[in-house]
């Protein structure tokens, strides 16, 4: 029972360890999601809706509010 | 006259575009590479020749390197959904949000699994489960374009849900309907294949820079054939599902398969443009031809469009004002009846905030007799409903001949690589070099004519694109913009970069 958890982790720890080009892809995948995450993300893609309003109901007044604003 | 700045419209339209367009360099590769992976593989297991097997891991590579670079940037695509484009989201979010997040959870899922035996596997896992891997992936990174294409599709072709005045939102009244939207299904059959397109073009340009460079010349002959073969039959499959493409086009956005035609005035009999020079200058309604020069196929776009020699393909100018003896209703009309359904929806919106639950429920069901033109509402002018014809004309075309082109291509390299004259074959390799070139302009050109053909709506006939974005300041967008292109433009740079330094390797690296 042991053993197939143990050998699952030494396939990944080796599978990482040997790796050669895919350790420069690793490097780009975390930075990558690091900018998307920590600076995008956070700064400059806030959930509009969710950042303004606290519940749903208020949401879809608020969008309902939006969608008919321009009818007189 | 509705208020809202068409300048935020647009760098809200332009980011997304941009985004959207840069996160489709990477995903036709991974669509059609991940099979191609699959049959350098079985080939090798097949054959037990470890030359397959140093062919299979070269192009897994370079398939790892494109999914690395490309994987994620189309989260950008959901954080925009979220902040430019608030309304729309809301609106159909109730119906895309689950769907859309477990395919991620799927997605991480299969990575995690299928995708580490793929590359970590090799010599630790039986060669037939390795084998089962590859395929597994291939399958995975297919199925995972499924359901954004269903989103896609419906946006196109709004079926299967209503309108919920109430929560302001669309919901299911039938998952049946959205799925397998005619749309929806033409989407993916096209996609895909036009992935396998792109991926077998990809194979033939590095294999042909090594011919020229003289370099692995029989790896690069043994990845052509296979490649070939996929690509001339996905490209003969993707002249069909295009065909089918246009004709569901035809039948339920006729204005961009009007656009797409430079079609103003309508006609029995239609002809297809082969060849055309689109004047730029003209508007809907006025006397001015709609061509400097083209050249038709007579009847094709009749046929193309509804499967009948004769019948009467709607231009430009019809759908706008309108045509009484062909049966169609003008955009004037639908703009009057829209501006009902919105009047409406005011009126139930004022009611429930007094508590008059009587005229609300009034409201409503006048609502409901014309909600299906609410979004021709919106707007100010019927010219607005008619997409950027330049644009539409001319990026179709181009798919389109590049589309008969690359049976040819394949075929040719698939004849004389059999042959074993390829490689005397000098001046067919240049051409052979620029296919994935070629390749990636069709792809771009695809989605330039499904998006920009079927402007300005976000949700065809419902919400144009002004109204499903965010009321927010021109500025905030741009400089968003601004950020987001440096950060992308760096992560191509390495794509490439990374990529040409893999390929310069060769499959000896390993
Ligand atoms: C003769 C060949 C072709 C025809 C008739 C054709 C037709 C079409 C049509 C009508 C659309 C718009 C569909 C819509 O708006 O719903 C489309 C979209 C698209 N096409 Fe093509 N196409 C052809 C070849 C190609 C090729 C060679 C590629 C790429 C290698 C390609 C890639 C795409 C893509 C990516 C889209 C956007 C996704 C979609 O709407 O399905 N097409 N094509």
């Amino acid at each position: 029972m042991i053993e197939a958890p143990a050998k699952i982790f030494s396939f990944y720890r080796d599978g990482f360890r040997n790796m050669t080009v895919g350790k420069t892809l690793w490097k780009i995948i975390f930075i990558k999601l690091l900018v998307m995450f920590a600076v995008l993300k956070l700064f400059f893609f806030p959930n509009y809706l969710k950042q303004n309003f606290d519940t749903d109901a208020q949401r879809g007044a608020h969008v309902l509010e939006q969608i008919t604003r321009h009818v007189n | 006259m509705i208020d809202v700045d068409p300048s935020l419209v647009n760098w809200s339209r332009a980011m997304f575009a941009f985004t959207a367009m840069y996160h489709w360099i990477f995903v036709p590769l991974t669509l059609g590479l991940s099979f191609l992976c699959a049959f350098y593989e079985t080939i090798y297991l097949k054959t037990g020749n470890e030359q397959w097997k140093t062919i299979t891991k070269f192009w897994m590579t370079l398939f790892g390197i494109n999914f690395a670079i490309g994987v994620a940037t189309g989260i950008i695509l959901e954080f925009e959904f979220g902040t430019n484009w608030s309304n729309y989201s809301w609106m159909v979010g109730d119906i895309f949000g689950a769907p859309l997040a477990i395919e991620g959870i799927f997605a991480f899922f299969m990575e995690a699994s299928f995708f580490a035996v793929m590359f970590f596997g090799w010599n630790r896992v039986s060669k037939g489960f390795h084998c089962f891997s590859t395929w597994m992936v291939a399958v995975g990174s297919n199925l995972s374009a499924v359901w954004i294409l269903v989103a896609n599709g419906w946006m196109q072709n709004p079926v299967g849900m209503a309108f919920n005045p109430e929560k302001a939102r669309f919901e299911m009244e039938s998952f049946a309907e959205v799925v397998f939207n005619p749309i929806a299904v033409s989407k993916f059959t096209h996609t895909s294949s036009s992935g396998f397109v792109m991926a077998s073009a990809f194979v033939l340009t590095v294999s042909c820079w090594y011919l020229l460079k003289r370099r692995h010349i029989e790896m690069a002959k043994k990845s052509i054939v296979v490649a070939c073969v996929f690509g001339f039959v996905a490209s003969c499959f993707v002249g069909f599902t295009g065909d089918e493409a246009a004709y569901e086009v035809a039948q339920k956005q006729p204005m961009k398969l009007a656009a797409m035609e430079g079609l103003y005035k309508g006609e029995r009999g239609a002809g297809l443009v082969a060849m055309g020079i689109v004047n730029d200058v003209k508007s809907p309604g006025d006397v001015q031809d709609p061509f400097f020069f083209e050249v038709k196929i007579p009847q094709l776009l009749s046929l193309l469009a509804n499967r009948e020699f004769g019948s009467f393909v709607p231009g430009i100018d019809d759908l706008v004002w309108g045509n009484e003896e062909e049966n169609i209703m003008g955009v004037n009309t639908m703009m009057e009846k829209g501006r009902y359904a919105l009047t409406d929806l005011a009126a139930f919106k004022e009611a429930k905030k007094a508590g008059n639950e009587q005229a609300a429920e009034a409201a409503l069901a006048r609502f409901n007799e014309n909600q299906e033109y609410m979004g021709y509402g919106y707007l100010d002018t019927p010219e607005e409903a008619v997409p950027p014809v330049f644009i539409v004309f001319n990026s179709f075309h181009l798919m389109a001949v590049l589309g008969s082109l690359f049976p040819v291509i394949f075929g040719a390299f698939l004849f004389f690589t059999v042959k074993g004259q390829i490689t005397e074959k000098r001046w067919l390799l240049p051409i052979g070099l620029s296919t994935a070139l070629l390749g990636l302009f069709a792809q771009q050109a695809g989605w330039v004519t499904a998006e920009v053909g079927r402007q300005p709506w976000a949700i065809q006939g419902l919400m144009p694109v002004k109204i499903a974005t965010t009321n927010l300041s021109t500025t905030a967008v741009q400089v968003t913009f601004a950020m987001f292109a440096v950060v992308f433009t760096l992560l191509l740079v390495a794509e490439i970069f990374i990529m040409l330094k893999q390929i310069s390797i060769g499959p000896e690296g390993h």
